[in-house]
This record gives structure tokens, C-alpha cells and sequence, in this order.
């Protein structure tokens, strides 16, 4: 029978009471007696030299307080990086300024170029239209290709060309040559990996406070990683010391990776209220979120395979242009680099994997981490090229990934990672149960005789969540370590506050991680509350992105429990006149080995507090604990996905009857929540595969810029629950965190792209249409246009 | 947006009188209006709401005419239009519950957004759009892209269908905006078969004569299969799909429309 509570039950989410009652506190929640609000006059344009700002007439305008400028923010940092990559030449990358207001130049369409501080946002924005902006129009560096010509126009004129970086990784150069020139056969695949934009429900906001009594700042923000935001802030931007910053961020409604990066407007909020000494408050419309978010992926690939006579894979080589936009967002660096090369060799032993990536800049919305960050560009291309090799070589596609999975562990693959546990072929075994393969004929048939076509798409992933190790990443660049953080302070009578450097906007840390505590202790998880999202309420944590918050933060909650039933034990022995050796804890009662003496947690907490009868001479009074937790290693979540799609041969419409996950996430704490995170992850990956995309013309405007043209997936554009299948029932538990607990909130939209489009490539093959490749969305249209081809 | 003041007339008479103010501008469902507003691209001094003109609304049928007033809601027509199953059918496809619910079919036509359905439906049932100061035919009304006959301060007060044996709407949806990529109204009626595209054309919405001809002679989906799809070229060819994506769409979307006019 399932728990009903504790690790592996799955009780509804207790924060899903106030976000559905419309009590949830959201940034946007937030008013600070007598603030202004500021509008950011956005560039029309995607590149241009600013020859010009008159302010003089919007300055006179009712109700303005102050127009700011680039000229204002001169001798003032700009927004940082946080990730350094090293060049194939040993050079490091090229690291252009990055102005919270333009200065000089404006180089992306909703670039900022004034901003308006004013009574209202109505009169900030009568304001705006009154100030003059001579811009002298330069070419738009769009297409990544013709960015790296000769001839193209400099985004950044003090850069010598528009290449961030040429990076290479993996196997060595003579070493995959030769692996080539040895092959029985090579596949060879050209593809884009879409541009997206994360369009989470809530658009980012900031409020900026400011105490001239105490000189202390507050910014109230829309982030995943308040701390993060506080220390590129307070250190790189504005020169604010710590201890007079404070960042808080609130409910937040969701992130999907595009609120990690410190953003301009948090910047100049919090500059800006201390300029005038008043609150600041900008709230995003959904419009300026398409041009000022940091938008997702957006590659183009060449990748390789070499097989031997016996089709096992020999060498993998691939070579990417990465978009990197107008400017490097804090991670955008590290996505096409270490969040991608490293997952190259997928779940299979290819001997040798070299990657080559060229990161380029252009007159675009700056690129950063988006759901899976690196991982789904690495998935879909080699996912996308097996299945080619399997077409080519006519073998089924299943047992061509088989033949070639990792089977022993740990496991070290070319491109520096270790695997530490998985079981491929379990979720492989799995997955095909659930989809019933063995009827996948009749099931195609019945199509058939509809006028459909049916297909059939497999995948498998491997990830590497969990981030991640401080020393390694500090070696490969990183400017950050990349630990958690968890303070679990019992109170008097028992109740328990669990201060947790991960943040959550929509994950469920708020159910989750009582769960764990209360498994620990044996108590009822009603006792014990999250608290998170505040720079002066909890410890130094680096927040919630690449499905690390269980796996990171929630070892270090766990350690702090520990030190927590440690101390407890003291006391416990102390009151029972015991040895602290024949102490022991279960269901919230400590008791003296072998005999009937036992003390309540509530006994021990209250003794703790009240120390009338404790062992002062050897311990502190109080019950508090704080533990820092650095993983040895990123965990390997791993999985096997399925679809099958109908596909309307007289319009190009495609459809997915079914969807089957098989995960391995090691331990499950809450099933229920993993699910959901799945089903959702799914979605997103489905919305890349066949109906997202950021589009830019070849001046560099946004066509895709609103709902009417970017298209975001709805429930009607997934399975029936009945045919949306999640499994995690294989669990290969991760073997360096106390939980062994790998990570789930990436899973889905890794795994799910190619899993869409192969399943579209095999549909269009049965009904005869030699189509090889379609690039994602894979639209109506493109579907129709690739059968006429 | 920018401030504004709000009139809201019960009736035609203070209704027309307001548009006669200098910047004025008649609002009905709102659902391209009030978005333009948003965005500040219309700076009207004076918003004059119809919503409370009691002979706006209301579907009536008399005889073989389904007459709908101006200021009556998808929801209602979709409701309320039985005796017209086809366009009855189409309102209820048009955006989503909250769209269905404010915007009114008298704004939909006054505004002939190239991708909206209810042009489709009123070109392709040879309605007759009826304003406060005359009649005018669906075929002299739609006048390209945003375009009508609609003079100033003309105000759309009802439409007249005249109920056809069969009726059938097909809607091929944008993947973003659900608008009508392309959607094909056909009729089969008294004075012989309508086919009207709507947002497939650089024109607006159009009647494919080629299919008019073919279905006159005989009213079955093979009749259409055996027809050339009219020419890409003066398609709208954007994201969403190529000039020949849409004329071919307008081919199939035209040979499904009438198999479901035939039930």
C-alpha cells in the first residue's frame, strides 16, 4: 500500500491552497508607500548608433521624477557573465560590456535606451513618447553563418569579429579522424535546434527599495536565485556590500531557466531608488518579455556519426553555431559548451566524441538557459542522427540504441563526465510494455484506413543535473560555486522552519522538503515549513535551475538534520540518564535501547530551549543547524521515450496519439509531483517540437513577438491523459547524495523533441515519402513543403 | 492606453450623434479594439459603446431569413442560430469562451480582419450587411483587408442570412493565433452554391468561382478533388505557411466543407 506520507507518499501540494485562491504574494503583489514606476523606452530597431537623446521636453512632462540614460550609468558596472569559456586557442572569450541603459549603440530590438522613473506608469509612458532618439540605422547581424564572414557588420565595434568563442571538446582531432576513415558508414545530419522563448505565466517584475536611514537597498524580483542576483548585483553592477543588499523573491510564477540571469531592469530599479530615494517598481508587459527575456537554444549543427561493419557506434563529431544574441546573459556561455558537449556521448559507449562549438553574436534577444539548457540541443541532434543511421542502414531503431547502451557503471565517457549509476536497458524494456509495440502494426493500419499516416518515434536521454561540483565547474570556467544551503531551526515546542537556499516557482519545495524532514524524525510534516526567497531570512544558497534543488539543497537539508538528531540524541540521553550510544530516534520518540524509557520530541525540543535540566557543560542550548552541501558529482537521470503520431497527409497536420515516459530519477520522493514535472516537461518539449518559434526577419525585427504568431502549446495540442504515460519505476538510486535522488525537472522537455520529430520521420517513410529531415516546429507547413519536395 | 472618455447610448440616434464628435470611435465587443488600445496605436478621444442599444441584439428568424443584430455575441449566435446549423456551428468555433462572450458579429465585419470566420459566412451565405442608413450585399461589402464599405459613422445593425439547404464551415487554425490560416464556407442555396475563403488571400476574404461552377453542377467533395487549387500567388505568405500552402489548403479545407454540408 502507497505511504501516506513521508518519502514516497504523495500528498497534494500545500502551496497550491494560496495560488489557487489567488493568495499567493507575487512580485508584482508588492507596493511600497510612495513609489514610482519606471517604463523602459525600447529600441525599434536591432542595431543602430545612437547619435542623439532629447529628454528636455519629457522631462517637463506631468508627474516625471528623473529620465535616465546610458550617460547616467557611465563608470557603473555592467551586467556580468558568469561563466568564462576558454577558446580552442587557449584564448579566453571575447567579453563585450554589457550597459544596463544602451550606450552608444543599441544592439537588439527592446534594447533599453531611456527609462522614464514617474507618479504613474501612464505618465512614465505619455513621457517616453516625448523623447527624441536620433538613431543612424547599421546592418542587422542576423543569420550566425554570415556573422562570421568578413564582411559583416561588428554588434561590438571594439571586438575585432562576432565570435564569442571557438570551443572544441572531447576526443582528440587525430583520434576521430581516423575512427572516421576506419567507418563501415557514416551518417551525416544538418539541423536547427529552434529558438524559444520561455514565456513563463508571470512576467518578470522589479521592485527597487531604498532606506537612506540605514543606507540599505532591497530589490524584490521575479528570480530563481535570489542570492545569485545579490552577489552579481551588489558586487559586479552597483558596488553594494552584502550586509546593506537585500534581495527577496517572493512567489514567483514559473522560471523555466529565464529568471536566473540578473536582468537590467533589477539593476536600474535598485540604482534607480536610490538615486531618488523612493521605491521603483517596473512590471514587464507580456510584450517587452518577447524582446528583453533571454530567450532558449537556437543552434545549428552539423553532426556525424561513424559506425562499424557491425554497427557499433565508433566516433561522434559535431559541429555547432551557438546564438548568443546581442550580449552574454549571465550562463549563456556555459550552455553550449559545458551544459551540451559533456551529454554528447548520450547513453551509449561511442569510443570517441569530439564537439566543436563557435558561439556567435548577433543583433538578437541575449540566449541563455532555458528547461534543460544544452542538454535538449545535445539530445536532439545525436538522437535525431541515430535514427538516420538506423533508416540507412535498415535496422530497427530500437535495437540499433541497444546494441550501443552504456551497460556497466560507473561509467567515464570521452567527454569528461563519470556516470555514476543508470540502467538503460530497463527503461528501455519499460517504456516498450507501456506502449504496447506489439499492436503498433494494427494501430498504424487503422490509421491508414482514415487516410492517416502513423509513426513511431524513439528516444533515449541522459542529462546531467544536480549542478554541480564547485571545484570541477571552477575549473571549467565558472565564476560561482555551485553548492546549497539549508538552515533547519526547531523551535521550543517542535515546530520546525527549514530556511532553504533553493527557490521554488512552481516546483513544490514547499511540500517536498517537509516530507524528507519529516521522514528523519519521524513527525508529522505539518509540524515544519519552508522558507526561501530572501536574501535576509536564509542562508547563502545558489538557488533552483538544472534540476538540482532536491539534489543539491535538500543534501544539505539532510545533513542539517542530521547534526539536528545528533544534538537531540545529547539531550535525549541527558534526560533519560542514558548513553547517548543507546539512544535511539523512531516516530518522533527517543528511547533507551532495550528498555521502555523514552522522552517525546517535543520533550527534547523544549529542553533545548528551556535548559533547566541539560547538559550545559557539554553542549549549547538552542536547536539550529545549518549544513552547506557541494555534490561529488552531477547526477545522471536517464530515460526512454516514445510517441506515435497520426499525421494528416493532405495537410501536414500532426498529431500525438500517445506519449510514454520511462525515467530513471533514482529516488521519488513525492510520485505525484514527479509526475506533474514530467507532464509539463513533456509539454514544453512538445511546444519546441511542433509549434515554438522565435523568429527574426533579416533585419533583425521579432516576427514571433506576440501569442498571435508564437505559438505556445495548449492541452488540446497533447495526448489524452490515458495516452500521456509517465513512468519512474526504474530507479537506479544515485550513489553520492544521502537521498540518491537524481533530479526531474528537465526530464521531459530533454527528452521529448526528437522523440516528436522521429516519430514524424517514420510516419512520412511509411507512407512513402523519402523525407530524411524536418527542422523544428515541425509545422503543418514544413510537413506539406518537405512531401513536395 | 491613452485616457479616454466612454459614452454608452440605448440607442441608434445618441449613438450616431456621438461618433459625430471630433476623434470618436464606436466600440462593440472590443476584442481588436480594446488590444490596440493597450498598445497605444489609437488614440480616440471618445469610446461610444453600442453595448447598450437594445435593437442590436438578438438572433430573429422570419421565413427563410435568420436576421442577427449587430451588437449579438458569438456565444449567442452559437446558441441562439439553430435554424442556421452551419453558421451556428461557426460561431461557436470562433477564439475561445471569453472571446466568444464580448465580441459581436456587427465587429467582426465592420472591422474584415483578413483571418476572422464570420466574413467567410456572410460572403458565403450572400448575406446582406444592414447598417443604420442602408442595405449593402455581402458581395459589394468586403473591400480587401480591413476594408468594407462602411462609410463613417456607419454602424453595423444587422445581418440578414438567407438560410441555404446545406451550409458547412471548415477552419484550418493558425498554430498560434487559432484565427482561420484558412477557412472555407460553402452554401448550397436557392440561388446556387457560395464557396467563400477566408484567410487565405492578400484580398480578404474571397469567393473561389472555379468550385462555385464546379459544385453548382454537382454538390459532392469529388466535384472539388478534380479542380486545380487556385493560384498561390496573391496568397498571404508568411510564418505560418507559403502562398501555395494556403491555395492548396483551400482546396481540401473547400472538399471537407462540403462532405460535412452533406452530413
Amino acid at each position: 500500500m502507497p505511504k501516506d506520507h513521508g518519502i514516497g507518499a504523495s500528498p497534494k501540494r500545500r502551496e497550491d491552497a494560496r495560488f489557487l485562491t489567488g493568495a499567493g504574494q507575487y512580485t508584482d503583489d508588492i507596493n511600497i508607500h510612495n513609489q514610482a514606476y519606471v517604463h523602459f523606452l525600447r529600441s525599434d530597431v536591432a542595431h543602430g548608433k545612437i547619435t542623439n537623446i532629447d529628454t528636455t521636453e519629457a522631462a517637463e512632462m506631468p508627474g516625471v521624477v528623473r529620465i535616465f540614460t546610458g550617460a547616467d550609468f557611465e563608470g557603473i558596472g555592467g551586467l556580468p557573465c558568469g561563466w568564462e569559456i576558454t577558446d580552442k586557442n587557449g584564448d579566453p572569450m571575447k567579453e563585450p560590456a554589457h550597459p544596463v541603459l544602451a550606450q552608444g549603440k543599441v544592439r537588439h530590438v527592446g534594447d533599453p535606451i531611456a527609462a522614464v522613473v514617474a507618479d504613474s506608469l501612464e505618465e512614465a509612458r505619455n513621457a517616453a513618447e516625448a523623447i527624441v532618439v536620433d538613431i543612424e540605422d547599421l546592418p542587422a547581424v542576423v543569420n550566425m553563418k554570415a556573422a562570421l564572414t568578413s564582411d559583416s557588420a561588428l554588434v561590438h565595434d571594439d571586438l575585432s569579429d562576432n565570435l564569442c568563442y571557438d570551443w572544441q571538446f572531447g576526443s582528440d582531432t587525430e583520434v576521430v579522424e581516423k575512427a572516421f576513415s576506419e567507418a563501415a558508414h557514416v551518417t551525416t545530419l544538418e539541423l536547427v535546434n529552434n529558438r524559444l522563448i520561455a514565456n513563463p505565466m508571470e512576467p518578470r517584475v522589479a521592485v527597487g527599495d531604498y532606506a537612506r536611514a540605514n543606507d540599505e537597498s532591497t530589490l524584490y524580483t521575479t528570480s530563481q536565485n535570489p542570492h545569485v542576483i545579490r552577489l552579481l548585483m551588489g558586487a559586479f553592477v552597483l558596488g553594494i556590500p552584502e550586509h546593506k543588499l537585500r534581495v527577496v523573491a517572493p512567489d514567483v510564477g514559473g522560471g523555466f531557466g529565464t529568471k536566473i540571469f540578473h536582468y537590467a531592469e533589477e539593476a536600474f530599479c535598485t540604482f534607480a531608488a536610490r538615486q531618488i530615494n523612493r521605491a521603483v517598481k517596473w512590471t514587464s508587459t507580456r510584450s517587452e518579455a518577447f524582446m528583453s527575456d533571454a530567450h532558449g537554444r537556437d543552434h545549428v549543427t552539423k553532426i556525424e556519426l561513424a559506425l562499424d561493419a557491425d554497427n557499433n557506434f565508433t566516433a561522434l563529431r559535431t559541429d555547432t553555431y551557438a546564438n548568443m544574441g546581442a550580449y552574454l546573459s549571465t550562463f549563456s556561455t556555459s550552455v553550449p559548451t559545458w551544459l551540451h558537449g559533456t551529454l554528447m556521448a548520450g547513453n551509449y559507449r561511442t569510443p570517441a566524441v569530439q564537439v566543436n562549438v563557435k558561439a556567435v553574436f548577433t543583433n538578437t534577444v541575449p540566449v541563455d538557459a532555458y528547461r534543460g539548457a544544452g542538454r535538449p540541443e545535445a539530445t536532439y541532434s545525436l538522437e535525431r542522427v541515430i535514427d538516420k543511421a538506423a533508416r540507412e542502414l535498415g535496422v530497427d531503431p530500437i535495437k540499433l540504441r541497444r546494441q550501443n547502451f552504456i551497460t556497466q557503471f560507473p561509467y567515464a565517457t570521452p567527454v569528461a563526465v563519470e556516470y555514476d549509476t543508470g540502467d538503460y536497458v530497463a527503461t528501455m524494456d519499460k517504456m516498450e510494455e507501456l506502449m504496447d509495440l506489439g499492436n503498433f502494426d494494427a494501430r498504424r493500419k487503422e490509421s491508414e484506413a482514415k487516410g492517416k499516416l502513423r509513426g513511431l518515434g524513439i528516444n533515449c536521454f541522459i542529462e546531467a543535473c544536480g549542478i554541480a561540483p564547485s571545484n570541477l565547474v571552477g575549473q571549467l570556467g565558472a565564476r560561482a560555486g555551485l553548492y546549497d544551503a539549508a538552515t533547519v531551526r526547531v523551535n521550543a515546542t517542535g515546530s520546525i522552519s527549514v530556511m532553504v537556499g533553493a527557490h521554488s516557482h512552481g516546483q513544490g519545495h514547499e511540500t517536498v522538503f517537509p516530507q524528507v524532514v519529516a521522514e528523519m524524525l519521524g513527525i508529522d510534516d505539518s509540524l515544519i515549513d519552508i522558507v526561501h526567497g530572501d536574501t535576509s531570512k536564509i542562508p547563502f544558497g545558489m538557488g533552483t535551475y538544472g534540476s538540482r534543488s532536491l539534489a543539491v539543497c535538500g543534501s544539505a537539508m539532510v545533513r542539517a538534520t542530521e547534526k539536528i538528531i545528533n544534538k537531540a540524541k545529547k539531550i535525549a540521553a541527558h534526560l533519560l540518564e542514558a548513553s547517548e550510544a543507546d539512544i535511539e530516534l523512531k516516530d518522533g520518540q527517543f528511547s533507551v535501547a532495550g528498555t521502555d524509557k523514552s522522552v517525546a520530541w517535543g520533550d527534547v525540543t523544549l529542553a533545548a530551549y528551556v535548559p533547566h535540566n541539560y547538559p550545559l557543560e557539554d553542549i549549547e542550548p538552542g536547536l539550529e543547524e545549518t549544513a552547506f552541501y557541494d555534490p561529488a558529482n552531477f547526477t545522471y537521470p536517464a530515460g526512454a521515450y516514445a510517441c506515435e503520431v497520426e499525421l494528416d497527409p493532405e495537410t501536414g497536420e500532426v498529431k500525438i496519439e500517445k506519449f510514454v515516459s520511462s525515467d530513471d530519477f533514482g529516488n521519488v520522493i513525492n510520485p505525484m509531483i514527479v509526475e506533474g514535472q514530467v507532464h509539463g516537461g513533456i509539454a514544453q518539449g512538445i511546444g519546441q517540437a511542433l509549434l515554438e518559434n522565435a523568429s527574426y526577419d533579416e533585419n533583425g525585427q521579432l516576427l514571433s513577438a506576440s501569442y498571435m504568431d508564437y505559438a505556445m502549446p495548449r492541452a488540446d495540442d497533447l495526448p489524452m491523459m490515458a495516452n500521456y504515460v509517465v513512468d519512474h519505476s526504474c530507479q537506479t538510486p544515485c550513489t553520492h547524495n544521502p537521498l540518491g535522488v537524481k533530479g526531474c525537472g528537465e526530464a521531459g522537455a530533454i527528452g521529448s523533441p526528437p522523440t516528436v520529430v522521429n516519430a514524424v520521420i517514420d510516419a512520412l517513410h511509411s507512407g512513402g515519402h523519402k523525407v530524411e529531415h524536418i527542422d523544428m516546429p515541425v509545422t503543418p507547413s514544413r510537413v506539406w513543403a518537405a512531401m513536395q519536395a | 492606453m491613452y485616457s479616454f472618455d466612454l459614452v454608452r447610448p440605448t440607442s441608434m440616434e445618441d449613438a450616431v450623434a456621438a461618433l459625430g464628435q471630433e476623434d470618436s470611435q464606436p466600440l462593440s465587443g472590443g476584442q481588436t479594439l480594446i488590444p490596440t488600445l493597450k498598445q497605444r496605436l489609437a488614440m480616440p478621444s471618445t469610446l461610444v459603446s453600442l453595448s447598450a442599444i437594445a435593437e442590436l441584439k438578438g438572433v430573429s428568424v422570419d421565413g427563410n431569413t435568420l436576421t442577427i443584430g449587430g451588437g449579438t455575441t458569438h456565444a449567442e449566435v452559437a446558441a441562439e442560430a439553430g435554424a442556421y446549423p452551419g453558421l451556428a456551428a461557426l460561431a461557436g468555433q470562433i477564439g475561445d469562451p471569453a472571446v466568444r462572450n464580448r465580441g459581436t458579429i456587427g465587429g467582426s465585419l465592420a472591422n474584415n480582419d483578413p483571418s476572422a470566420c464570420y466574413p467567410a459566412a456572410a460572403l458565403g451565405s450572400g448575406a446582406t450587411i444592414v447598417t443604420n442608413t442602408r442595405e449593402v450585399a455581402a458581395d459589394d461589402y468586403f473591400q480587401g483587408m480591413f476594408a468594407t464599405a462602411l462609410e463613417e459613422n456607419e454602424i453595423v445593425t444587422a445581418v440578414k442570412f438567407p438560410i441555404p439547404e446545406k451550409a458547412a464551415y471548415i477552419k484550418f487554425q493558425q498554430p498560434a493565433s487559432r484565427f482561420a490560416l484558412v477557412g472555407v464556407f460553402v452554401s448550397k442555396g436557392a440561388d446556387g452554391v457560395r464557396v467563400a475563403v477566408t484567410g487565405a488571400s492578400n484580398d480578404g476574404v474571397f469567393r473561389w468561382s472555379e468550385a462555385e461552377e464546379a459544385l453548382n453542377g454537382n454538390f459532392a467533395a469529388d466535384a472539388v478533388e478534380a479542380l486545380s487549387a487556385p493560384s498561390g500567388a496573391d496568397m498571404i505568405s508568411d510564418l505560418h505557411g507559403s502562398g501555395d500552402y494556403r491555395a492548396h489548403l483551400v482546396k481540401v479545407m473547400t472538399k471537407r466543407a462540403v462532405a460535412k454540408a452533406n452530413g
